[in-house]
């Protein structure tokens, strides 16, 4: 039995049966975190020494019969954009390269201290979650676990990667334009973005408040299920988090679609979407033709309205959350500083990286007082055109269904030179966000060079039951896990 | 909108972000060819439209006015780059 | 053209700390003062990933202050981001109200010299106060202190209405009045709980636009801001008498020289990129919330005048005094409830009270005794146990020690002689000693009485009633 490749819902199964034990389970963590971290690049931050360390004290606890946690002693990666109490958060910025958080967020509270969860380490990711492929991380460019040679996707490409490459069991992303949904359909996985306000913020580093939502990055669809039941739930801490009563969502988890109403929306397969991933998702609505489910073609002529206005938004709010980086409190202060305006200049703009100023400057420019009506108030019109023509659509289907990424993963370098065509690449995901409606990106094929291809399943505001559903029915019925495996291929040495 | 260089300083400084002889041309072409994309949102059919405030349909969000102290304040000083006094310390402000 | 012909513009922007017990975004405590940093977690300190959650106080006491000065209360209101950096704003914007504040177009009516008059407020919002910068040891360094980041503000945006320092000057302390009677503020100017940013412009007389005003800000006494207002005034009336143009700008009133002076560049000119603060959501107020707050209301200090005139006979003007502090209400109301004299109250308050506070420099709240003991004092001089004379030494020996009356009497024995025979004696005595003074009363010389009684009571140290001492005198001259 090879630990590593089983699912959480395949640990926990065996830790019950008590044919495995928490340090086993860690430990094969450990040694395959060893392995591989040389060639995958995944983690900021591993904490494999405390992990073997904790995974002792649990099953000491466990073994005195002690109350940890449904999932006490699974372990679990965390993107290091969530503040760990005592543990570098560096959102992989050299802005925060020593940053220790005071206090542990909602979510990483509840996986770590609430759950008993062992932390393997912090993950990797575009710096400040700004960007679709990890290669803005300050530290290291993560590599994708099909082809060491491509990109994981962005941000959440530590996560996604060490999913992918069973480094660590499943983990924990963030999305805002789609960094949970890419990088897991680039890598071959299990992504989910719930429903805006259905998990805390409380410690999420923002980057574009309005937007971000914390959620699971797995190798299959229960096990986004379970974690996700585990992370959602109202928060006092975020005035934005819905107050709707705890779910089990692996209760949805039904195979069986008979009846369900699929829309697919035309212009999500038009120009810019590559052929192969056309053709794996034309196989995949003839399956759920096959299952029962009516698939009608439909029209969300939002696409690039939605783009553009997410790029405004999203960079709007970031100008002004990431003003807290002045170098004054926490964070990289520059050497030399004569007066303050030295410090709050200099120590920012050597401390973020170009992608950051980037996004920082044209988020300042969007809300400078002359440009403000031209663009982030019409932005926040097209917000609400978004929002309209995906509530007219759910209201005829239960789920639409669009490609996660309009490519497989790209090589390493290629579109670090020309911004707006990786901003492009997000066409698939940001609408979503700008709706704050919920989505699944479950893999569904490969192209010609054995790359993993996503699926996009969007639900209904808090109907996360029906999209999971939905995916898991496709993954029972397909077996893409045991057809594909990653071959880490293409590695320089 | 032809986004000029003098523009593109003077949003620099409003971030407080300082940008290198080198760097500024690369910006500019950047943030030309992103607003000029951008500007598709005036394009759009809006005019009816409200615009979307709030990140949700959330309202009322209140908390009661009691004190929770935070429990460890030793670990909110623990990043600063410079302190004194248990304070931050910075260059002299007038 | 001399000053006559120009009409002064002053409009003031006013911010007072509210008195909630938490700060309005966290938990924390409000608290004075305290060993820096001590008053703060992670949303207050901005540390990243923290998040704002708003304090429902804040919105109540925001309303309460709406509903004294006629404001109508927005339903549906908001938070904005004003971004700026500087040391003592943590997060690099503040989290203020933008285009739906939570109060607009209400008045405060005010009484001059020149009548009373209603002073139009635009707005008021409710915002967070920042930080403070302290001076490290040696003058090198500043050091940040971050206890009262997040302290709740009211803004209290006024329309520019003013057209004299004396008018500013009554608006500002009836405006005072009216937070502490509903006590959403104590308004303690020396601890900046309470500040202004003014804004002065000048206009010839009869000219409709208004000129260009200059702002100065954060002003926390009645002093400053009056002398601010004077010489703002004075110096934009010498510049366009001269021929200059008035810059608007921010100004820095400095105290010492008593000057203004510039503060920033113009060039600098400030773009805060407001724009909705996506951590927090709307707030949707209920007529019944808004009812319930007005009906809950507390007494303001225009029905306490007129009760005070109905009800215990003071003057128009005795009223507004007394009402001008809410304190000084409550102590002349509480006074009265013991002693049933309110006009001997008043006079108390209005006189000797407020000579002495105004010799030390201090408001109504620092009267160091409670008001059962002017009570006790009026009562010792109605029961003739002293002399109104000796009562004005215990009151100012109530300052100094803190001591009640009746133990200040007792230990300086200073009881009121009212003995008939002990006052016969001094009578004698000082009868003896002047015969001319006897002489010329009796031709009709009504002075002398008067000289008598004033050895007399020299002789008893004062203590003699002068009442009995008059009788008597006369008693034994006819």
């Amino acid at each position: 039995m090879n630990i590593t490749e089983l699912t959480v819902h395949e640990l926990k199964e065996k830790l019950d049966k008590k044919e495995l034990t928490v340090s086993e389970i860690t430990k094969a963590y450990v040694d395959r975190i060893n392995e591989k971290e040389k060639d995958v690049n995944a983690f900021v931050t591993t904490l494999t020494d405390e992990a073997l360390e904790k995974a002792k004290q649990i099953e000491e606890k466990l073994s005195h019969n002690e109350n940890l946690g449904e999932y006490a002693g699974i372990p679990i990666g965390i993107k290091d954009n969530m503040c760990t109490k005592g543990i570098k958060t560096t959102c992989a910025s050299r802005m925060l390269e020593n940053f220790i958080s005071p206090y542990d967020g909602t979510v990483v509270n509840k996986v770590i201290n609430e759950q008993n969860m062992i932390d393997l380490g912090k993950l990797n990711m575009d710096e400040f979650a700004m960007g679709s492929s990890t290669e803005t991380s300050y530290f290291k460019k993560t590599k994708n676990p099909w082809d060491l040679s491509k990109v994981p996707g962005g941000s959440s490409g530590g996560s996604a990667a060490a999913v992918s490459a069973n480094m660590v069991p499943w983990a924990l992303g963030s999305d805002t334009g789609g960094s949970i949904r890419q990088p897991a359909s680039l890598c071959g996985v299990v992504g989910l973005k719930p429903t805006y306000g259905l998990v805390s913020r409380y410690g999420l580093v923002a980057f574009a408040s309005s937007l971000d939502q914390i959620g699971p990055i797995t190798k299959d669809v229960e096990d986004s299920a379970i974690l996700l039941s585990i992370i959602a739930g109202h928060d006092e801490k975020d005035s934005t988090s819905m107050n709707i009563p705890k779910k089990d969502y692996t209760k949805s988890l039904k195979n069986d679609i008979k009846g369900l109403k699929i829309g697919v929306p035309k212009e999500f397969f038009g120009e810019g979407i590559n052929e192969e991933v056309k053709t794996s998702l034309n196989t995949a609505i003839e399956k759920y033709k096959e299952l029962g489910a009516v698939v009608e073609e439909t029209s969300l002529n939002i696409a690039e309205y939605a783009l553009a206005a997410y790029y405004i938004i999203a960079c709007a709010e970031a100008s002004s959350n990431l003003g807290r980086f002045d170098g004054i409190r926490y964070g990289y202060r520059a050497k030399n500083c004569e007066t303050l305006k030295d410090i709050f200049v200099n120590s920012r703009s050597e401390g973020f990286g170009a992608e950051v100023k980037r996004r920082i400057i044209l988020g300042t420019y969007v809300l400078s007082s002359g440009y403000y009506d031209a663009y982030y108030k019409k932005a926040q019109k097209v917000r609400t055109l978004v929002k309209n023509e995906f509530a007219k659509n759910l209201e005829k289907y239960d789920v639409l269904l669009t490609p996660t990424s309009p490519i497989t993963a790209f090589k390493i370098g290629e579109k670090t030179e020309n911004p707006l065509e990786m901003y492009l690449s997000d066409i698939c995901t940001v609408s979503i966000n700008i709706a704050g409606v919920p989505a699944i990106s479950i893999p569904c094929g490969v192209d010609k060079e054995g790359m993993p291809i996503g699926m996009q399943l969007i639900g209904k505001h808090f109907d996360e039951e029906t999209i999971l559903n939905t995916a898991y029915t496709y993954e029972k019925n397909t077996n893409f896990r045991e057809k594909y495996k990653p071959t880490f291929k293409g590695g320089a040495n | 909108m032809k986004v000029t260089r003098e523009e593109l300083l003077h949003i620099a400084k409003l971030a407080d972000l300082k940008l290198e002889e080198e760097e500024i041309d690369k910006y500019l072409l950047n943030l030309q060819d992103i607003l000029n994309f951008a500007n598709i949102v005036n394009k759009a059919p809006v005019e009816e439209l409200k615009e979307t405030i709030g990140s949700n349909d959330n309202y009322n969000v209140f908390r009661k006015d009691e004190i929770v102290e935070f429990e460890d304040e030793e670990a909110l000083l623990q990043n600063a780059p410079e302190k004194e006094q248990n304070m931050f310390k910075i260059p002299k402000v007038i | 053209m001399a000053r006559e012909d120009y009409e002064v513009v002053i409009g003031l922007e006013v911010h007072a700390e509210l008195s909630t017990k938490t700060k309005i975004f966290c938990s924390c405590p409000t608290e004075f003062g305290g060993k820096p940093n001590t008053h703060c977690c992670p949303v207050c300190m901005a540390m990243p990933g923290a998040l704002p959650v708003l304090n429902e106080k804040v919105v109540e006491y925001a309303v309460k202050a709406g509903l004294a000065t006629n404001c109508e209360i927005s339903m549906d209101s908001k938070n904005d981001r004003k971004n700026y950096f500087y040391p003592d704003l943590p997060k690099s914007y503040q989290i203020s109200q933008f285009d739906k504040p939570l109060c607009e177009r209400g008045y405060v009516e005010i009484e001059t010299s020149e009548g009373k008059k209603k002073i139009g407020l635009t707005r008021i919002h409710i915002e967070e106060d920042a930080g403070k910068l302290n001076h490290d040891e040696y003058g090198r360094g500043s050091l940040v202190d971050l206890n009262r980041a997040g302290v709740p503000l009211i803004e209290i945006v006024s329309e520019p209405d003013m057209r004299s320092v004396e008018e500013a000057d009554v608006y500002l302390k009836k405006l005072k009045s009216i937070l502490e009677y509903i006590e959403v503020s104590d308004c303690k100017m020396q601890e900046g709980s309470l500040r202004a940013d003014v804004n002065v412009s000048i206009r010839k007389k009869g000219q409709k636009e208004y000129g260009t005003r200059t702002e100065m800000k954060n002003m926390n006494s009645f002093r400053s801001i009056t002398r601010a207002i004077e010489y703002e005034i004075e110096r934009q009336i010498e510049v366009v008498e001269n021929g200059g143009k008035i810059d608007q700008e921010t100004l820095r009133w400095d105290e010492v020289s008593g000057k203004t002076f510039s503060m920033r560049d113009k060039e600098d000119a400030q773009d805060y990129r407001y724009f909705p603060e996506p951590d927090l959501v709307a707030i949707k107020l209920s007529k019944e919330y808004i009812d319930n707050i007005r009906k809950n209301l507390p007494e303001l200090p225009e029905s306490r005048k007129e009760r005070y005139i109905e009800e215990y006979k003071l003057t128009e003007k005795e009223a507004r005094m007394i009402t001008s502090s809410k304190y000084l209400s409550d102590f002349f109301e509480k006074g009265v409830e013991i002693s049933n004299n309110p006009k001997a109250i008043c006079n108390w308050l209005l006189s000797d009270v407020a000579r002495i506070l105004n010799e030390q420099e201090k408001e109504p709240d620092e009267i160091p005794f409670m008001p059962e003991d002017l009570a006790e004092l009026v009562a010792l001089i109605e029961n003739g146990t002293i002399s109104t004379k000796i009562a004005k030494d215990v009151l100012e020996k109530m300052f100094e020690t803190k001591e009640k009356p009746n133990k200040i009497i007792k230990d300086n024995g200073w009881v009121q002689i009212s003995d008939e025979g002990a006052i016969k004696e001094v009578v004698q005595k000082i009868l003896d000693a002047n015969p001319q003074s006897i002489i010329d009363y009796k031709n009709g010389k009504d002075k002398a009485l008067g000289f008598l009684v004033g050895q007399a009571m020299k002789e008893t140290k004062g203590k003699a009633n002068p009442q009995m001492l008059n009788n008597m005198f006369k008693e034994a001259m006819k």
